[in-house]
């Protein structure tokens, strides 16, 4: 509808954007909102949880191995084999962890959110809701925002003891890597502000992710195929959004956070 | 007493494509009204744009002087609390059973205690006749089941406004007269303001007060339920007669050509879809014996009489004629030369308005009037 009433290309797509500030704007104020929903933030961070953790572990593994063979093999050729451990460790912390962590929550639980919310609204459930004056955003959205950044941003702890994990293995099993060595240069380039960036990211991915697939989930395509292409442009647009962040907080944090061996 | 709904030149598009104009109507307080319209013609989106759900392009819709279109976000969900609302399709929370969904409104918006609560939910569920079902999850029951659920969901904070999305949809006729009666019966004890959107003909003759209509993008006529049940126009007509003859077509509108090739296969004998002429007054549905009189049944009579003189002349006769002689001589008005004599005060259960259009004939039981017994079966439900 929206690319009908559009006279500027483009339009729609401004229009959609904007939409969806609108969203995040009033789920940041719903978030201190009372009465606050304790038992549908429990239950949702629980669903995301269970829907997540084994699939983010599964994936954290290979994630770690791979950064930490490729790393290992250029760091042999450049014969910095000492500092294996200290780039794999900054790599999975900064940028694997969150990353992961953020594709898994937007695949797995949020699309969830979006076929729930999705199907909820084609069934008239979020007008009822709202009829009955009830605000679906603050009874609804706002628990699953929460669930989401705080499941993501646990996650995020996880893969990047996992991944690390993962990636001592691989080095020490596969490429003869020194446990020693691996272990002692750990600190040597990663530093604390590293793990709170990896952190602030999760969250802010959490966040990003819910928001869309709620959006998604509010403003469907008709009918129940409508729900279907929600969840999936909801993810797709997740990802798409959750890379162009990346970059962008990464860029900042490196101007803003000295290295440590500068 | 229920809350008055003031609409004025409400207007309504989805981009290019306008759905209605101009709507201005007046829900009197504690009256119940019916809008009809044939399929397409926007009655659900002007329910929604009644509770703020849409929003209209122009005009404004006051409820307690609270302007729905444009007021705080604040302000819009306190008012939506004097709403029921029943969808069209219950709109009940999937993930939750029958009593927790009749509950949900109490536990979010009164501080009562669970005893309570549950007073109320079993009250409301066996009112809409689900006693019983409490633990059924709305996946599990029929449509008809989900629907009264949700009526029973919509009645528990005791509404000021009840707005209805065809109650009658996918409901046998039984079930249908049972819900009319409910209404009719809600209304004699809550007083609340009812609007019922349907298009079932038997429910608008016999229910409401008022009665509108919409159709091609505008509000056709809105007044007192004798206006339109005598109405000549056209659209009205064809409307409540349920035939093919007329100015609505398969797709809203028809053009000359085929209006006049159906008159002419119409005047050759072949069938024109509906079974008798149900237009006239039939009598009103009354509450069930033993309730209160309706109080926006009262201030109606007192308000249409002061209005009579501009009410067209069958109308008028038959508003006349359903007065009792007592309140003939209170409001001054000469006694009917139609009806004249032989009339005893009317009172619950009695049909007061029947002889003027009908043939004589008492009804088995409100909400089945036929207007011609001798034939067989309702206009749009008969399956003759």
């Amino acid at each position: 509808m929206s690319a009908r009433t559009a006279t500027v290309p483009g339009m729609g797509m401004l229009r959609e954007t904007g939409k969806l500030f609108a969203l995040g704007l009033d789920i940041g104020r719903g978030i201190f909102q009372r009465p606050f929903q304790l038992r549908e933030f429990i239950q949702q961070a629980w669903f995301i949880a269970s829907v997540t953790i084994l699939p983010t572990a599964l994936v954290a593994i290979p994630f770690g191995a791979i950064i930490s063979l490729q790393f290992g093999s250029l760091a042999s050729q450049l014969g910095a084999e000492s500092y294996t451990g200290a780039g794999s460790v900054l790599a999975t912390v900064q940028q694997a962890a969150p990353l992961v962590t953020a594709l898994l929550v937007a695949g797995a639980g949020g699309s969830a959110i979006c076929a729930d919310i999705g199907a909820r609204t084609i069934r008239e459930e979020i007008d009822a809701m709202e009829v009955l004056g009830v605000s679906a955003v603050q009874r609804l959205i706002v628990p699953r925002v929460l669930a989401c950044m705080l499941v993501a941003v646990l996650l995020n702890g996880m893969v990047s003891v996992i991944g690390v994990l993962g990636g001592y293995f691989f080095n020490v099993v596969l490429q003869d890597g020194t446990p020693g060595a691996y272990l002692a240069s750990f600190s040597a380039l990663a530093q604390l502000p590293d793990l709170w960036v990896g952190e602030l990211k999760a969250l802010i991915f959490g966040f990003l992710a819910a928001v869309v697939a709620a959006y998604r989930g509010l403003h469907p395509p008709p009918g129940p195929k409508g729900v279907g292409d929600a969840v999936n442009q909801s993810v797709v647009i997740t990802f798409l959004l959750l890379f162009v962040v990346n970059v962008v907080i990464t860029l900042i944090y490196l101007q803003l956070v000295p290295p440590k061996l500068g | 007493m229920g809350a008055e709904v003031v609409i004025e030149g409400l207007t309504k598009s989805f981009g290019k494509q306008a759905i209605w104009r101009d709507v201005t109507l007046n829900l009197p307080p504690g009256e119940v009204s019916v809008m009809l319209g044939p399929s397409g013609t926007g009655k659900s989106v002007f329910l929604k744009s009644m509770i703020g759900l849409l929003k209209p392009d122009k005009g404004k819709c006051e409820i307690n002087g609270v302007d729905i279109a444009r007021c705080s976000e604040r302000k819009l969900y306190e008012t939506r609390k004097l709403f029921g609302v029943l969808f069209q399709d219950g709109a009940l929370f999937g993930s939750m059973n029958l009593y927790d969904n009749v509950a949900f409104p109490l536990r979010e918006h009164t501080k009562k205690s669970e005893t309570e609560i549950r007073n109320i939910v079993l009250e409301k569920l066996e009112l809409t006749g689900l006693s019983g079902a409490e633990d059924k999850l709305p996946g599990e029951i029929s449509g008809g089941m989900r629907k009264r659920a949700g009526l029973a969901r919509a009645l528990v904070l005791d509404p000021e406004i009840i707005l209805c999305d065809e109650p009658d949809s996918g409901l046998d006729p039984v079930r249908t007269a049972y819900i009319s009666q409910l209404l009719v019966d809600l209304n004699a004890q809550i007083d609340a303001t009812i609007l019922i959107v349907t298009h079932n003909i038997n429910l608008a003759r016999t229910v409401p007060d008022n009665i509108g209509m919409l159709f091609r993008k505008e509000l056709v006529m809105f007044g007192p339920r004798e206006v339109l049940l005598t109405s000549d126009e056209p659209v009205v007509e064809q409307f409540l007669n349920g035939r093919r003859l007329g100015p609505i077509g398969m797709s809203e509108e028809k053009d000359s050509a085929q209006m006049a090739l159906e008159q002419e296969q119409a005047d050759a004998g072949h069938h024109d879809g509906s079974t008798e002429d149900v237009r006239g007054i039939v009598p009103q549905l009354q509450p069930t014996p033993g309730l209160p009189e309706r109080q926006g049944a009262i201030r109606r009579k007192d308000r249409v009489v002061q209005v009579l003189h501009t009410l067209p002349e069958p109308a008028r006769e038959g508003i006349i004629a359903s007065l009792t002689p007592e309140e003939r001589r209170h409001y001054g008005i000469p006694e009917p030369a139609v009806t004249a004599g032989g009339r005893t005060p009317a009172h619950r259960g009695n049909l007061p308005a029947g002889e003027v259009a009908d043939l004589p004939g008492s009804p088995a039981w409100p909400g089945a009037e036929q207007s011609a017994p001798t034939r067989p079966l309702r206009p749009r439900r008969g399956g003759a």
